[in-house]
């Protein structure tokens, strides 16, 4: 049988990721980015997966209590 | 490399995640369906992305990354050509009768169609792979963290099997398609700064064109060697490979895509915990789109490390040399992680490269369990049993299943010449299991003594022209030329091509005339298992761009316009 909605882990997982490597990027990170060619990667690409993460969590969300479309 | 503070919190992240999935999904495991086929009931876009990502191992990743580096754009012929069309035929084509069937498994479908022992031949050679599969993937990670990490051999290998061991036992085969699921999304997040970063170091696309001509001059092709598929196949001389057109469209796109994605259970069975028939053949179709695009994930890294290694980047990125004074390709994915990634990327890219190493053992892992459980232990050991005894014998061969995995870990650590052989002898029996598959869906005269003596054949065909032929260059041995040396192949892997096509033709040949020579089975007992007794799948009830043959001929126009593009 199915189990939970495999967007709630998703979207949590990378908004708790996206948020920690973007606070680190802001916060802590800014030396090491002249390894990344001067882009503060931390920074961008954690706010691009803490976006992600929130989609999907919204997703979810917007989805929840409704049973998965089955077509037989 | 030394990862900091940030870097193990977001490994730690993943783990808890993992390990969480697998406790939340604990109660639904009541039935041995539950276990070992997820109850049925996985909408298509995750069984689809589960699909891919089973077969997007590290070993993947890194190999393909190794032969961006080695081979250039041409790599991307094993998406393109390599598993594209496959992928669609066994959507639109083939799994009307693996779901339909209800079969539970890749063998015991075999069992439905033919007999008892030509799905006994199939499990056996497939239990032994997975396991061993599992043990190498378990084997290379280790290597890998020795490397990166400093850790030691022992205690990587028991980390992961410890985690796999916990998020299967408690989830099986739902705790495994969600983990891959989520290691899909992690490989794409930790791998595409990669190629980004790797880009602006090295001037952009431009960039990147001027490098792999200076790479192809300095290697004596013409100066588009490294960068164009079919336009380069003209001559086995011509381009880096060694193969030609029609080894590279018969050998790869036809005997050994097909015989991969179509009949190999490790993928097939994500494909069976689907939700419906439609959302079962949607599943290799949905997966199609993402896979497509791959190659600029994983084999663009490699092109970008040779660029830079030959032609130089801004940066100084420079691949590392073995101590023969070769390059070390197997380095380009962890050298860019160490080279661009600062601390915070560096643990996603690493937890990222875990991922891949372990949802490639889980997938083994649990295409392991199921087979053993439904096609050795249930057929042959003990037949009728409750469906209780087989979910705990289920659980019994996942243990089972990863102790032996660490075994072959260790094994493939003492003698590497063993995993070789073994590999080479896993090619062998594979080669012409598409050949059964096809002649057994499409042809209701295939008989079962037709189908298991057929696939014998092509195995012997196999391993004789191995043992007749030798790439250029190479010793004889575990290499080829046995027996003795008739023909020499300008490359391994034109070697490989040609020993799956004769083996293929060997098989198709001898199972045609086998058949013809002996009684087919009763054509009522054939329906749902072969192409002319069994009644079209309607999918009425789909929008008509969801309907398989649809997306599927979209697919295939995706997958031609790439190969325009990159002539």
């Amino acid at each position: 049988m199915m189990g939970p909605d495999i967007r709630i882990p998703i979207g949590g997982m990378f908004t708790l990721l996206g948020a920690l490597l973007a606070g680190y990027g802001l916060f802590g990170g800014a030396a090491a980015s002249q390894r990344s060619l001067a882009v503060n990667i931390d920074l961008w690409w954690g706010a691009a997966m803490l976006a992600f993460g929130v989609l999907m969590l919204a997703l979810a969300w917007w989805r929840r209590g409704k049973p998965p479309a089955r077509e037989d | 490399m030394h990862p900091r503070a940030i870097d193990w919190v977001i490994m730690g992240v993943y783990f808890t995640f993992v390990l969480g999935i697998g406790a939340a999904l604990r109660r639904a495991m009541r039935t041995s369906t539950d276990f070992f086929l997820s109850g049925r009931s996985i909408p298509a876009w995750i069984t689809g992305l589960a699909f891919i990502s089973a077969n997007l191992g590290a070993q993947e990743v890194i190999g393909m990354a190794a032969s961006g580096a080695k081979y250039g754009m041409a790599t991307s012929q094993f998406y393109w050509v390599g598993a594209i069309p496959a992928m669609v035929f066994l959507g639109v084509f083939m799994m009307p009768f693996y779901y339909g069937s209800r079969a539970r498994s890749v063998p015991e479908y075999l069992k439905l169609r033919f007999d008892e022992k030509t799905r006994t031949l199939n499990a056996l050679s497939f239990a032994v792979m997975t396991v061993f599969s599992s043990g190498i993937s378990m084997y290379a990670m280790a290597l890998l963290l020795r490397l990166l990490l400093g850790w030691d051999f022992g205690t990587s290998v028991a980390l992961s099997a410890l985690i796999v061991l916990i998020y299967i036992l408690l989830g099986g085969l739902t705790s495994a398609i969600y983990n891959e699921v989520l290691q899909f999304f992690l490989i794409v997040f930790g791998f595409a700064p990669l190629v980004l970063l790797g880009l602006k170091d090295i001037g952009g696309w431009h960039g990147l064109v001027a490098g792999l001509e200076t790479v192809a001059v300095s290697r004596g092709f013409g100066p588009h060697a490294w960068l164009g598929t079919w336009s380069v196949m003209g001559s086995p001389k011509s381009n880096p490979m060694g193969v030609g057109w029609l080894g590279m469209a018969m050998g790869l796109g036809f005997v050994l895509s097909f015989g991969y994605w179509c009949t190999d259970f490790l993928v097939v069975q994500r494909a069976l915990a689907a939700d419906s028939m439609d959302a079962a053949r949607r599943t290799p179709l949905i997966a199609a789109v993402p896979k497509m695009l791959f190659p600029f994930l994983v084999i663009l890294p490699g092109m970008i490390a040779i660029a830079s290694t030959v032609h130089g980047g801004a940066s100084g990125l420079t691949l590392p040399r073995k101590a023969d004074g070769s390059l070390n390709y197997d380095m380009v994915i962890p050298l860019m992680l160490g080279h661009y990634f600062p601390s915070g990327m560096l643990g996603l890219g690493l937890t990222a490269l875990m991922a891949s190493f372990m949802t490639g053992m889980a997938g083994n892992v649990t295409a392991f369990n199921t087979v053993w459980t439904y096609d050795i232990y249930q057929a042959h050991i003990r037949p009728r049993a409750t469906d209780r005894h087989y979910l705990n014998v289920g659980r019994i061969a996942t243990v089972a299943g990863i102790g032996l995995s660490i075994v072959a870990a260790y094994v493939t650590n003492r003698f590497n010449n063993i995993m070789d052989l073994l590999q080479l002898l896993f090619a062998f029996v594979n080669a012409p299991l598409f050949a059964t598959f096809l002649l057994g869906m499409f042809w209701k005269r295939t008989s079962g003594h037709g189908a298991f003596i057929g696939l014998l054949a092509g195995t012997a065909a196999a391993a004789v022209h191995h043992g007749l032929t030798l790439p250029a260059g190479a010793l004889a041995g575990i290499r080829g030329g046995w027996i003795a040396v008739l023909h020499h192949y300008p490359s391994q892997m034109a070697q490989n091509f040609w020993t799956a096509i004769w083996a293929f033709v060997a098989c198709f040949g001898t199972t045609v005339l086998v058949s013809l020579a002996t009684r087919p089975r009763d054509e009522r007992e054939l329906a749902g298992l072969v192409y002319s007794l069994t009644e079209r799948p309607r999918s009425a009830s789909q929008a008509w761009f969801a309907r398989p043959a649809v997306l599927g001929v979209g697919v295939l126009l995706g997958a031609l316009i790439l190969n325009l593009i990159f002539w």
